[in-house]
């Protein structure tokens, strides 16, 4: 290359050669700022400065970094997959309710109870509270460690404490509800052993002691039977709620359930005569139900038995003459299906039970719907002790008294005669896990831990057993109590080597067949339940009834003049024991519709003589006084309700239970009746009711009572009638349409959508579904529903996916509207599961500006939360409205701390569905059909490289539902039991032609298309009458 | 060349000359702003100071703040949207068809007509945005923007987006064709003004030069926006009323909705522009130009159309039982005699029987009286889109879910906010805007003014 001459310049200062320029000339950055640029001390101690400030910076930016409460594991537990569910087989019992369940745990949290399969009780079934419970582990009012005078201790200092006050107290009292732990009774005893003796008093907040006592006296044990509803064809209660909370709701919902489901194969159902004072569940699901008053049930219950004997031709008894509506026809049809007949009585009364026995027999039903041979242990309690020992305590007579796991100051009739008696005794302990209204009276308290963090053991019936097993550490400083009594005892092994040993020593021996003791153990563990074959040992009276039917003649009355009340449990609350979790509270009441109260239920009359009117939620209070004390309570008028009558439910009232419960509704034990040997929960003398002029507003999730005469909506028929014609009561609407009357389904502007895979329906039999709500508390956990507590209950903003409509029939005609509104005094009553319908012409799906809701391939309705921006068009648009819009934020938000307790504080969160997004403010929500869960089974099913089966994927309701009303599956796959149900021929359309006569969509009219089906309601009755 | 028989009413009394028609409308904006007018703008702008408190609580805390629920899932929300978009129908409807259709009465109203209907607009699009769940983000999801979220697009099916287009379409060719007939007039002032006001005015001018070539381009553009405007009177309230028309639920699955909400808007249209005009014309005197003529001629329009809404009513009814549907039959018989009765027999008194007032001449040339009416039947207009979404919802399908609404502090604050908003913009207008259009109402002095003057 030539050489080049040319000179190329940085820039006009090179040229120039500025002396400025040539200054700087050999840095990379000529004009650096000054400060930094100058040499000397200054620009060192800027760098250091501004180093130390960066530093500082960091430091402090380092300490704000939110703290990772989430920690991953180092070395992954074997059994611990991220996203990957571990189900543990535990047991639930708590104050005499009882039930084998399945716990669901996430990342070692355990979220979901469901029941157990194999329990031969609730046979996989649960119910509201147990379905709950599981939000009470994470309940931040659990006690976090011993105390002792209310100051937190430590164990060892409770220990040495309570050695030494118990060695030198005299006699030693454990107060407890029914104990069903076999394990733990000989723990008990060891405990015992060491102080020379310790009595345990057994009483349960809901008591069935006059059933026990009664089996006493007329058949010589002290035992309740189990009752199979299964094998009745004629079923006679007087006042036992039997579906909703007498004894074993769930087993016995289940086996009431067999005889209700009604095909073309099997079109025969039972007969269910209900007579009761409160419309209870079980009411309302009777093919007749009579309003009497309990002054009344005792002779009801006479004059039933007097009506048999004379069909048996045995001796009557004198019983004054009462008039009961349809008591005869129940003895006619008792009488038809002897053998297979059930009577029962929710009454506490002895005398009465023993009658109840004695028309049992003359119905031969002893060994066959009445079984002695697999007595129930749910209630063991003894109301004449536990009176007795109220009386000792308050005399200052028990030295020692330890309350194991129960509250009588809250839950007994005498509980402050209970209180007032703890301070009279030397020592006082109490295990309760919370700082409840006993436990708070006491002057040691060793927690115990909850049922999920326990072992244990259970013995519901005889020859069944089921184990409960730690499904998270303990939480909270706690101990397990029965390790509290070893260690007190002075012995050294913990409770789960001795629950161990103790099956190796009596269980094992039976039960073992022969394997080792470890594969027994494991099995019975992993299983959750061991069964042992019960030969029937059949029972014989050694008593007749002649007396106690003098007793109950003496003691009832046919005409009494006062008013009465008849105290009673809900469905969801119970005794009250768990009132703390949310989701319990805001449940609706399967009959009232209400929520977070207990209120004074009266009768239309009633009310109408006394000028209350219910318009929407607004009420009035009445001033209610039973022998002295009295209660403020709002007024419900409740349609059913026998006049002369008023309900009271038990359950709320506490003052300690904790933030949700303190103070919601009024305590009702406070009124039961202790005085007569057993615990009366009807009240039938002494009872004053005065309507104050306060106001007062009921939140109720359904104000409005009847269904119109809609026969879109609600369509029923006799048995009768559906013997004639299996499409009985169905309404079957048709459309003018080019000269001929067609089906809305042939009227359509959309193509139709194809499933080429799946087709998830519902199918939902409205003679089975009892409306007790356990499908609506299970939707709830299993979807993260925000609870929103009663103010915007009122606000008619529940958020509940599924709910239960319950509609009451009315006596006007069907062209008088404003007469329609108004049930009937003693209404029929029909539960119709409501929630989204999965509509194929979904009418939510066209409005929605911005496509947040859209159909699936598999013929869902789906919800895109975080494209929703909440126009609520597709709630306006939805004809069944099932969509519910977040009108507020309702986690992390203080307003709702109060209520919403799974969504906002750190502990209620754990027990979030983690498959399950938590919706932030301004979006629609609803039921998705448990997506998650038919995504996780199609997940499953392709990494296996097959096809999804039928009954591996259930959404939550059905898994829930106790009498299997719901049934969810692929209509496609026509071996599905959904498809069996609908008899739904294969195909791939939108529109499937289903088979079953019964079958129908709510609104069919107007043909958007549901994939959700009813099938009629059928009652049991001689003609279609309220 | 128009010739106007002699035995109509002159459209402009008094003699005014054409420097008089400059002088009375440009002086009140060339004018210091006198007390009256301060106490007015100042009320309205505290209405919606003390309005915005309900606004920012909405948004900051939810639309739980406001009284809906899981049954009425839209209350005074859309109410007020409705009412507004209908008030918004009168401004175009008088300078659209009107023009299109030669009535020469209009030039003294339609300026005045037209600003109120923008001014309505935008309190009715305030609605449909601050109504959702999430405004922050639908206020740009409901539009058919290019986006990253994937393939994402709006729902061409929901009639919620034919309002988008229909809002945004009416309300930018109102704002389009005001403004065009603004700049004759801003140039006016421009001229007649000095300083820091010729530079303002100049500019919204636009350097307007009244060149006749200027006039022939304005006259064009004016009917050209005319005509586009003259469809969009029409189709708005149509698009509107499909919200309604096209959903399932019983009182709204109608197809009578559409030129029921139309004749409706227009009826309520008219008479906002009457309460707005009665006390625009004592305020800034203006008589001689908004004569009671235009007066009685927009009482006859408010007869018609508050027949036809009347028409419309009694149609539903009639339909209801001819039907035999029972869902919709219920939900007629609900609205005259449930628990809203009385919203019903409020919107039949003042949207119906009201207006039949003004058939007696006494009446309807009547200042007071019409002033009294225009009130009346926008109270009407308001209860009757109440009447159509709360009762409709409240009880439809399923008993079950019956409900009622009852209206929060919140639900009357963001009314208030619109009327605050409405009314500060108004006043805003009066002041600095040529209220009467000069241009157009100079063209017509020679054919229409009492004494005419060359």
């Amino acid at each position: 290359m030539k050489e080049n001459k040319k000179t190329y310049w940085k820039g006009l200062e090179q040229l120039s050669n500025d002396p400025e320029f040539v200054k700087h000339a050999d840095r990379e950055f000529a004009e650096l700022p000054s400060s930094l640029n100058d040499e000397g001390g200054a620009s060192r101690r800027d760098f250091l400065k501004v180093m130390g400030f960066s530093l500082a910076a960091a430091t402090l930016a380092a300490c704000e970094a939110p703290v990772r409460k989430a920690i991953p594991y180092v070395n992954k537990p074997v059994d611990i997959n991220p996203s990957i569910p571990n189900y543990y087989a535990s047991t639930f019992a708590s104050g005499g309710d009882y039930a084998a369940v399945v716990v669901k745990t996430r990342e070692g949290r355990p979220i979901k109870i469901d029941g157990n399969d194999l329990s031969p009780i609730n046979k996989g079934k649960v119910n509201a509270i147990v379905e709950a419970s599981v939000l009470s582990l994470y309940d931040k009012q659990r006690l976090a460690g011993p105390m002792i005078g209310g100051a937190a201790a430590e164990w060892k200092a409770v220990d040495d404490q309570v050695k030494a006050k118990l060695a030198s107290a005299g006699t030693i009292k454990i107060v407890a509800n029914t104990i069903l732990s076999p394990t733990t009774e000989k723990a008990i005893q060891d405990f015992g052993a060491a102080f020379g003796g310790v009595e345990v008093i057994t009483y349960d907040p809901i008591s069935n002691y006059g059933i026990s006592k009664a089996a006493e006296s007329f058949y010589g044990s002290a035992v309740i039977p189990s009752y199979h509803f299964d094998k009745a064809k004629t079923i006679v209660s007087f006042g036992a709620d039997f579906l909703g909370t007498w004894i074993s709701p769930i087993e016995f919902a289940a086996a009431y359930a067999k005889t209700r489901k009604i095909s073309k194969e099997k079109a025969e159902m039972s007969r269910h005569y209900q007579f009761e004072s409160n419309l209870s569940l079980t009411g309302a699901n009777a093919d007749y139900r009579t309003p009497i008053k309990p002054s009344q049930s005792g002779l009801a219950v006479l004059a039933l038995y007097n009506a048999l004997a004379g069909k048996a031709g045995v001796a009557t008894v004198a019983a004054p003459k009462v008039e009961i509506a349809n008591l005869d026809k129940a003895a006619n049809d008792l009488w038809a299906s002897k053998g297979a007949s059930l009577v029962v009585s929710g009454s506490n009364d002895p005398n009465v039970q023993i009658v109840i026995y004695a028309i049992n027999e003359l119905l031969a039903n002893n060994g066959a719907t009445v079984d002695f041979s697999t007595p129930v242990y749910f209630r063991k309690g003894n109301d004449a002790r536990m009176n007795q020992f109220v009386t000792e305590l308050k005399g200052g007579q028990v030295g020692a008294v330890i309350f194991y796991n129960c509250n009588p100051v809250y839950d007994h009739a005498r509980g402050a005669e209970i209180a007032e008696g703890i301070a009279k005794a030397k020592v006082s302990i109490s295990t309760n896990g919370t700082l409840d209204e006993t436990s708070s009276l006491v002057q040691i308290v060793a927690p115990d831990h909850h049922f999920l963090e326990s072992w244990n053991d259970y013995q519901p019936k005889k020859g069944q057993y089921s184990l409960a097993q730690p499904t998270i550490s303990p939480l909270f400083k706690t101990r397990q109590a029965q390790d509290s009594f070893l260690a007190w005892s002075g012995s050294a092994t913990n409770y789960y080597d001795y629950l161990v040993a103790n099956w190796n020593a009596t269980l094992y021996p039976i039960a073992g067949n022969g394997v080792p003791f470890q594969e027994f153990w494991d099995r019975a563990l992993f299983n959750g339940v061991v069964t042992l074959e019960n030969l029937p040992t059949p029972v014989a009276p050694i008593g007749d009834a002649t007396s106690a039917a003098a007793e109950v003649a003496k003691a009832y009355k046919a005409d009494n003049a006062g008013v009465e009340l008849v105290i009673y449990s809900k469905v969801g609350i119970g005794s009250g024991a768990f009132a703390n979790i949310p989701w319990l509270q805001e449940m609706p009441d399967p009959i009232t519709k209400a929520t977070w109260d207990n209120y004074l239920t009266v009768s239309q009359k009633w009310a109408t003589d006394n000028g209350v009117a219910m318009v929407e939620e607004n009420t009035r209070k009445a001033q209610i006084t039973v022998n002295g004390k009295s209660l403020i309570v709002p007024i419900l008028v409740q349609p059913g309700q026998a006049n002369g009558t008023f309900g009271l439910a038990l359950g709320y009232g506490r003052t300690k239970a904790g933030r949700v419960a303190n103070g919601v509704g009024v305590n009702a034990y406070d009124l039961l009746d202790a005085t007569k040997g057993f615990v009366n929960f009807d009240i039938t003398s002494g009872v004053e009711v005065a309507v104050t002029a306060d106001t007062y507003k009921i939140a109720r999730t359904q104000t409005h009572q009847t269904f119109m005469g809609r026969e879109n909506v609600i369509q029923e028929a006799t048995l009768a009638e559906y013997k004639t014609d299996a499409s009985a009561g169905r309404y079957k609407p048709e459309i003018y349409k080019d000269g001929e009357f067609v089906k809305p389904s042939k009227i359509s502007l959309w193509s139709g959508h194809k499933y080429s895979q799946h087709h998830w329906g519902l199918a939902i039999d409205m003679n089975s579904c009892i409306g007790c709500g356990a499908c609506t508390v299970a939707c709830q956990v299993e979807n993260n529903v925000a609870v929103v507590g009663k103010q915007e209950v009122l606000n008619r903003r529940e958020m509940a996916w599924i709910r239960i409509d319950r509609y009451y029939s009315s006596d006007a005609a069907a062209d008088d509207l404003s007469g329609l509104e108004v049930a009937s005094e003693n209404p029929e009553v029909t539960f119709q599961p409501m929630m989204c319908q999965h509509c194929n012409n979904a009418p939510c799906e066209t409005v929605c500006p911005v496509a947040a809701t859209t159909h699936s391939s598999e013929g869902l309705n789906q919800m895109t939360y975080n494209r929703c921006v909440g126009t609520r068009y597709c709630a306006n648009n939805c004809p069944y409205k099932v969509r519910r819009f977040n009108w507020f934020k309702y986690h992390d938000n203080k307003d709702f701390a109060g209520v919403n307790i799974a969504q906002n504080d750190d502990m209620g969160k754990m027990v979030l569905n983690p498959d399950v997004t938590v919706r932030s403010r301004g979006v629609i929500e609803k039921c998705s059909m448990c997506v998650q869960r038919i995504q996780a089974g199609k997940l499953t099913a392709k990494r296996e490289k097959r096809k999804i089966q039928d009954g591996e994927v259930n959404v939550a309701c059905a898994v829930a539902c106790p009498t299997d009303a719901l049934v969810f599956g692929d209509m496609n796959d026509p071996n599905s039991k959904v498809s069996q149900l609908l008899k739904i021929e294969e195909s791939t359309s939108a529109l499937k032609e289903v088979g079953e006569e019964r079958a129908y969509h709510v609104l069919e009219e107007i043909n958007v298309s549901p994939n959700v089906w009813y099938f009629t309601k059928i009652r049991n009755k001689e003609k279609n009458e309220a | 060349m128009q010739v106007t028989s002699s035995v109509r009413q002159p459209l402009v009394t008094g003699g005014k000359t054409y420097h008089d028609v400059t002088h009375d409308v440009a002086r009140q904006v060339e004018g210091k702003a006198t007390k009256l007018w301060f106490l007015a703008f100042l009320t309205a702008a505290g209405v919606l100071a003390l309005g915005s408190i309900a606004l920012l609580s909405t948004l900051w805390n939810g639309i739980g703040m406001w009284g809906l629920n899981k049954t009425v899932g839209w209350a005074w929300d859309i109410t007020n949207f409705v009412w507004w978009v209908g008030i918004g129908h009168a401004g175009t409807l008088i300078s659209a068809v009107l023009l299109l259709f030669r009535q020469k009465w209009r030039t003294s109203i339609n300026r005045a007509a037209e600003a109120m209907t923008i001014f309505a607009v935008i309190c009715a699009a305030m609605f449909p945005v601050i109504h959702m769940g999430r405004p922050w983000l639908g206020a740009y999801w409901a539009l058919p923007l290019p986006n990253t979220f994937g393939s994402l697009w709006v729902n061409f099916n929901s009639p919620l987006l034919w309002d988008v287009f229909a809002i945004s379409t009416y309300f930018s060719v109102s704002l389009v064709f005001w403004y065009i007939g603004l700049i004759p007039d801003f140039a006016t002032i421009r001229d007649r003004a000095t300083g820091l006001r010729k530079t303002i005015y100049g500019a919204l001018s636009f350097g307007w030069d009244g060149a006749a070539k200027t006039w022939m381009r304005y006259e064009s553009v004016s009917l050209i926006l005319a005509g586009l405007a003259t469809p969009l009177v029409l189709s708005v309230h149509t698009i509107v009323s499909f919200d309604f028309a096209t959903s399932v639920i019983p009182g709204w699955h109608t197809t009578i909705f559409p030129p029921y909400f139309v004749a409706g808007a227009i009826f309520s249209g008219f008479a906002m522009v009457l309460t707005l005009m009665i006390v625009t014309r004592k305020v800034y005197k203006l008589e001689d130009y908004i004569t009671i003529g235009h007066i009685e001629l927009m009482n006859i329009v408010i007869i018609i159309t508050g027949s036809i809404v009347g028409i419309a009513y009694i149609t539903e009814f009639f339909i209801a039982w001819y039907s035999g549907v029972e869902a919709e039959q219920y939900a007629f018989i609900n609205r005259a005699t449930g628990p809203y009765w009385w919203a019903y027999w409020s919107m039949m008194t003042c949207n119906v029987i009201s207006p039949q007032l003004f058939w007696f001449k006494k009446i309807r040339t009547s200042i007071a009286a019409t002033f009294a009416l225009s009130i009346v039947v926008n109270i009407g207009m308001w209860f009757e889109r109440f009447v159509i979404i709360v009762t409709s919802l409240h009880r439809d399908y399923l008993p079950s879910s019956w409900a009622m609404f009852y209206p929060t502090w919140a639900d009357v604050g963001v009314y208030l906010f619109t009327f605050g908003l409405f009314f500060t913009l108004f006043f805003l207008f009066a002041k600095f805007f040529p209220v009467i259009n000069m241009a157009e109402v100079k063209s017509v002095l020679k054919s229409s003014s009492e004494k005419v003057h060359k």
